[in-house]
Parts: C-alpha cells; sequence; structure tokens
C-alpha cells in the first residue's frame, strides 16, 4: 500500500518540527527517513501513523490514495515500532504478540486456538522460536526489537513503521539486524518506513532514502542519487565526509575533471575525500599544488591530510593503501591534486 | 573522607582490610550511629506502641473486648469503617484519573491541578474541616438552603465523608503521578497502534503497570481515612454513637478518665498502623524484586 504526504505542517508551541513536508512513498519499498536529530522526521513517522496530528487545515496523509488524515491510530492498520520498543513489561513474549489479537471485538477476533498459531508463526518468521514464555526483561535488545516487529505484525498491517529501530542497540548487533530487517522486508514485502539519523545505514538498506532537515525535505531518491547528486549542500555534508574549497582556489586551474556546474562559479566546491587522484608534483601545472601534512593509514584506505599551498586550506584526501605505497609518500611532499569529481551550489544555498 | 588524606595518591594499598576505606566509616562510628537511631526508635516509636498495648491490657483481656463491644465503641467502628469503605474507593477512582490525565496528556491548566491536588497537604486538617462548615454549616453559603431541605451535612455521616476524602485526595494520586510520568506513554500508544480501545489500553496496559504503586497508594489512603482526627474532629459535632470517629472516640473516652477503655480502642487503630506498615513492607519487598 502506498504512502503519501501532502503539505504536513506541524508546531509544537514555538517550535516548527515540520514545515510544508511532501512525501510519496510507492507499496512495498523500503523508505529511510534519514535526517539529524530534531529535522522532523520522527514526527512525521508519528503523523503517518496517526499517533499525532498535523496542524489543522495543512495537509493530508493518504493511504493506498485514500485520505486517512482523520482516521485514528487504532484504524489505520499500521504497524508501529518504538525506538525502546515499548513492549508490555508485564506479559510474556507470546502475551505481546497476541495483544493486538486480544483485544479485538469478540466478531473478529480470532479462535484461541487460531491465535496460538499466528503468535508462533510470527515469532518463527522473527527468529525467536521457543522464547514464547520469556517476559521482556529477560531478553536482550536485538530479541527485544524483534519481539516488537512480531507484535506490530501479528495485527496484519498494511504499513510498517518504524521509529530508529536500531537506535538502542550497539554497534554489532545493529549491522546484524539492519541487514536481517533489509531480507525480512524482500520476505514479507511490506510498505515500510523507518527513521534514522544514521546515514550509513539509510544508505545501506533502504530503497529510497528521504532526506529531512528542519523539518523540510531536502532530497529524495535512492541511496546512489542521494549520494552521488546531493541536491543540497546540506545533503552533501549530511551524507559522508566532505571537503569544502573556496571557488578562489579553483581559479586557473586546469584539469579538474568537474561536473559542468563546478565551473565557472564564484561559490564553494564540495568533493567527497574518495572524489580526489594524488600524483606526483611533476611540474606540468595540472590539478592543484599541496602538501601532504598527515598521513593515516591504519584502515582500510589510506586518509592524508593535505595543505593547499595556494589557499593553505586543509583537504582530506582518501586513496587506497595500495595506490599511497605506489605514490609512496611523506609528509610534507608536494603533490598535485585532481578533482574526480567536484560539485557546487549556488552561494545562496551555501551553509 | 579519611582515607584520601592517610592514603598517598598512587602508593599501593598493603591489604584492603586494614586501612580505612572512604566507602566504611570506622567500626566505633558505626556503632554509636546505629545505637543512636536504635535508641531514638525505642524512645520514641516503640516504647509509646508498647504503651498503648499494656495500658489497653492493663485491666485484663476482659475489660479490653468490654471497651471494645460497647454500643458506642462499636458505632465508632462502623462509621469509621463505613468512612473508610465510600472515600479509599472514591479517591482510588479520582486519584488515578487525575495521575492519567497528568502523567499521560498534555493540557492547558495542568499545572494548576497539579498543584490543587496537594493542597490537602498542604493546609492543616482542621482548616479542611472549618472550609466545609463555612460551605455548608448552618451560617455558611449552602446552609440555609439544606436546613430548608433537610439535608444534614455539617454534624452529620456526610460531612465525615466528605472532609475524610478531602485530606486524603493526594495519597492515591501523589503516588501514582511519578510512577506514571516514569513510565511514559509508549506503551499506551503501542496499544493504540494495535487496535486497543481507550479502555482495553488503560485495563490491559496502563492498570497493570501501576498496580503496586497504586496498592501503596490506597493503603496509605486507608490508614489516614481510618485515623484522621482534625478535619473530621470539626465537622462531627462529637454525637456519641453517631458522629464519633474511632479517634473521635479515643479523645472522648480518655477526656472522660476512663484511661483503659481509651487505650483499647487506640490499639485497634494501632493495630491497623502496624498491619498497614506490615503490608506496605511486603509490597516494597516485592516490587523492589521485580525491579
Amino acid at each position: 500500500m502506498s504512502i503519501e504526504a501532502h503539505g504536513i505542517r506541524k508546531r509544537f508551541g514555538a517550535f516548527t518540527a515540520l514545515d510544508g513536508v511532501d512525501v510519496h512513498v510507492p507499496a512495498g519499498k523500503l523508505v529511510a527517513l534519514l535526517g539529524p536529530s530534531g529535522s522532523g522526521k520522527t514526527t512525521l513517522l508519528r503523523i503517518i501513523a496517526g499517533l499525532e496530528f498535523p496542524d489543522a487545515g495543512s495537509g493530508r496523509v493518504l493511504f493506498h490514495g485514500d485520505d486517512v488524515t482523520d482516521v485514528p491510530a487504532g484504524k489505520r492498520k499500521v504497524g508501529f515500532v518504538f525506538q525502546h520498543y515499548a513492549l508490555f513489561k508485564h506479559m510474556s513474549v507470546f502475551e505481546n504478540v497476541a495483544f493486538g489479537l486480544r483485544v479485538r471485538s469478540l466478531r473478529e477476533r480470532p479462535s484461541k486456538a487460531e491465535i496460538t498459531e499466528r503468535v508462533h508463526r510470527l515469532l518463527e518468521l522473527v527468529q525467536l522460536a521457543g522464547l514464547a514464555g520469556r517476559y521482556p526483561s529477560q531478553l536482550s535488545g536485538g530479541q527485544r526489537q524483534r519481539v516488537a516487529l512480531a507484535r506490530a505484525l501479528a495485527v496484519e498491517p498494511k504499513v510498517l513503521l518504524l521509529d530508529e529501530p536500531f537506535g538502542a542497540l550497539d554497534a554489532r548487533v545493529r549491522k546484524d539486524l539492519r541487514r536481517w530487517l533489509r531480507r525480512f522486508h524482500d520476505e514479507i514485502q511490506l510498505t515500510t518506513i523507518f527513521v534514522t539519523h544514521d546515514q550509513e545505514e539509510a544508505l545501506e538498506i533502504a530503497d529510497e532514502v528521504v532526506i529531512m532537515n528542519e523539518g523540510r525535505v531536502e532530497q529524495v531518491g535512492t541511496p546512489q542519487q542521494v549520494y552521488d547528486t546531493p541536491a543540497t549542500p546540506f545533503v552533501y555534508q549530511f551524507l559522508g565526509n566532505v571537503n569544502i574549497l573556496r571557488a578562489p582556489a579553483m581559479a586557473g586551474v586546469t584539469g579538474v575533471r568537474a561536473r559542468p556546474e563546478a565551473e565557472n562559479t564564484d561559490g564553494v566546491i564540495y568533493v567527497r575525500p574518495h572524489d580526489i587522484e594524488l600524483s606526483h608534483h611533476d611540474g606540468s601545472g595540472s590539478g592543484l599544488s599541496a602538501i601532504v601534512r598527515h598521513i593515516h593509514a591504519a584502515g582500510p584506505h589510506a586518509r592524508l591530510l593535505l595543505e593547499q599551498v595556494q589557499s593553505r586550506e586543509h583537504v582530506e584526501v582518501e586513496i587506497s593503501r595500495a595506490e599511497l605505497s605506489d605514490l609512496n609518500l611523506r609528509v610534507n611532499d608536494l603533490v598535485r591534486m585532481h578533482l574526480r569529481q567536484a560539485h557546487s551550489f549556488d552561494e545562496d544555498y551555501a551553509i | 573522607m579519611s582515607s584520601l588524606t592517610t592514603t598517598p595518591f598512587a602508593t599501593p594499598r598493603p591489604s584492603a582490610a586494614s586501612l580505612p576505606r572512604a566507602d566504611r566509616d570506622p567500626a566505633w562510628a558505626r556503632w554509636i550511629l546505629t545505637a543512636v537511631a536504635l535508641l531514638f526508635l525505642a524512645f520514641f516509636l516503640v516504647l509509646p506502641l508498647a504503651l498503648v498495648f499494656a495500658q489497653a491490657l492493663e485491666k485484663g483481656v476482659g475489660y479490653y473486648l468490654a471497651s471494645i463491644r460497647e454500643p458506642d465503641a462499636l458505632s465508632a467502628i462502623r462509621l469509621t469503617l463505613l468512612t473508610v469503605a465510600i472515600v479509599v474507593p472514591a479517591n482510588v477512582v479520582f486519584g488515578v484519573a487525575a495521575a492519567w490525565a497528568i502523567a499521560k496528556f498534555k493540557f492547558p491548566g495542568k499545572s494548576l491541578l497539579t498543584t490543587l491536588i496537594d493542597l490537602p497537604f498542604a493546609v492543616s486538617p482542621v482548616i479542611s474541616g472549618l472550609v466545609y462548615v463555612l460551605v455548608f454549616g448552618a451560617q455558611g453559603w449552602f446552609g440555609p438552603w439544606l436546613i430548608r431541605h433537610d439535608i444534614r451535612i455539617i454534624f452529620a455521616v456526610p460531612g465525615i465523608i466528605l472532609a475524610t476524602a478531602f485530606v486524603t485526595f493526594p495519597f492515591v494520586a501523589r503516588e501514582l503521578i511519578p510512577l506514571m510520568q516514569a513510565q511514559g506513554t509508549d506503551e499506551e500508544l503501542s496499544a493504540v497502534t494495535l487496535g486497543a480501545s481507550g479502555w482495553q489500553t488503560f485495563w490491559r496496559v496502563t492498570l497493570p503497570n501501576i498496580r503496586w504503586g497504586l496498592f501503596y497508594g490506597v493503603i496509605l489512603c486507608n490508614a489516614r481515612a481510618m485515623g484522621e482526627f482534625g478535619a473530621v474532629s470539626v465537622v462531627s459535632g462529637h454525637i456519641r454513637g453517631e458522629t464519633n470517629t474511632m479517634p473521635l472516640h479515643v479523645e472522648i473516652l480518655y477526656n472522660d478518665y476512663n484511661i483503659v477503655a481509651a487505650f483499647a480502642v487506640a490499639s485497634l487503630l494501632a493495630l491497623l498502623a502496624l498491619a498497614t506498615l506490615a503490608i506496605k513492607t511486603a509490597i516494597e519487598w516485592r516490587t523492589r524484586g521485580r525491579a
């Protein structure tokens, strides 16, 4: 089921959480709402779930084309997983998962045997078969997360909404669980939106990423699109490391293989550390001259800190360790930088 | 403290036991502090309590039982139980409703409501009683109207119940508000997204989460409702066999120099206090075990 939100505004007192947000999530996709804290991503998710409501007269939420703006959360058929899971502490895992079925009216409630069967099937689906009798306090963070997921799925929702699903987990479990979520999503094919502030997480598993900042949508696109062609300086900086170079540094530089808009501009230029190529200073005059100030070679890639000769700006460069040993660079060596890909925005946009 | 001055920095300790430690005071200090606390307890709590029972049983078990079975005493016990039977359930409903509203919702006037709940704790019980006299008494705002319609509130059972309800109002709410605030609303919202109605959410999610706090609040409320003297004294009129609760009856007997009977009735209240303490400790032990 597709989800649409049009012109959503939400203020909390003097704070504007959402300032006219439009989002369209195609059916069956796994979409990430990505942004720093305070960007409004969780508020948007809660509005889609029906746990919050947009400011009067501001916008609509559509499920599969139907306006659900005024439909209460319980009737929207959404599965919502809270950041801290919000499991019912006094109920066993089984009872937690069965809750959504047990509270149904007598006519719609499945029989006892059906409920038991369904709960066990769900627990198997989230790989927790055998833990039905445990209480939430006896589970690890990752297990609680999956119980919350099973509980949300028990009511056969049309969409799944996850608020910072990996936020409360430690780094290792996070990685495992997010890959698991991707496979899981491929298996159940349920339209899913998850909120995260972790760009790596969003880029790794989402079909589409919605990048938010200060209550607005900055860009929507596939991970590849938003990473390779950021629409705004904010997106550029938010998605990974970036060097911001003052344009005068580029004046008179030839051999810059930049995108067209990077030329003849007096704004700033954004270059990712891995989009800079280094070569020995051969006196040919192409590229930018820089001095190696620091070499950090521990890790999968070598990271170099260079100082540009002309502007004295610092530039971070990432090259493979093989390249580093080919170049045989030492601190204080003079090198040439070639920008493989750079990007600029109008000065108006600059942060 | 002393370990910081006697143990030089970075010097390895020869043995933990032989040196004074910051988290452990010397033995003599511990003994003296414990002894002082125990002596204080003995003098101010255990001794008076023991005295109540000693005095009550001074003339033997027969006299003790007779003092309790005497009609005025029985009437006082009945009235106290009646008051408790009405006030405690009413305050449970008010307290849960108020705590639920304050802890789980945002609404204008919330801080005012929070302050008002504390009002009965802030004012002297005598004043609480006087307020009811001023409102419902013969010279009060509603007095003439009440007299015309032959409704008796002051110097009658309704007044006693109102005054007791007022004085004991904060117990349940005060116990629940911090608990419910700490628990937040995520579990309730989860229940809502799973399709539960407001009632289902309350009975299946909220209530089980607050049940021990609620029980604790009920016990405190009950103890105070039985023992309330000041506010009830003002509105009761002290009519023997009619508007005397147990604390008032104790006072009357005492003023009549019927010391043994006074202590006999007082011992019932003391027993209640002990039972309350025992249950409270059991609950605390139980909740700690769960946490």
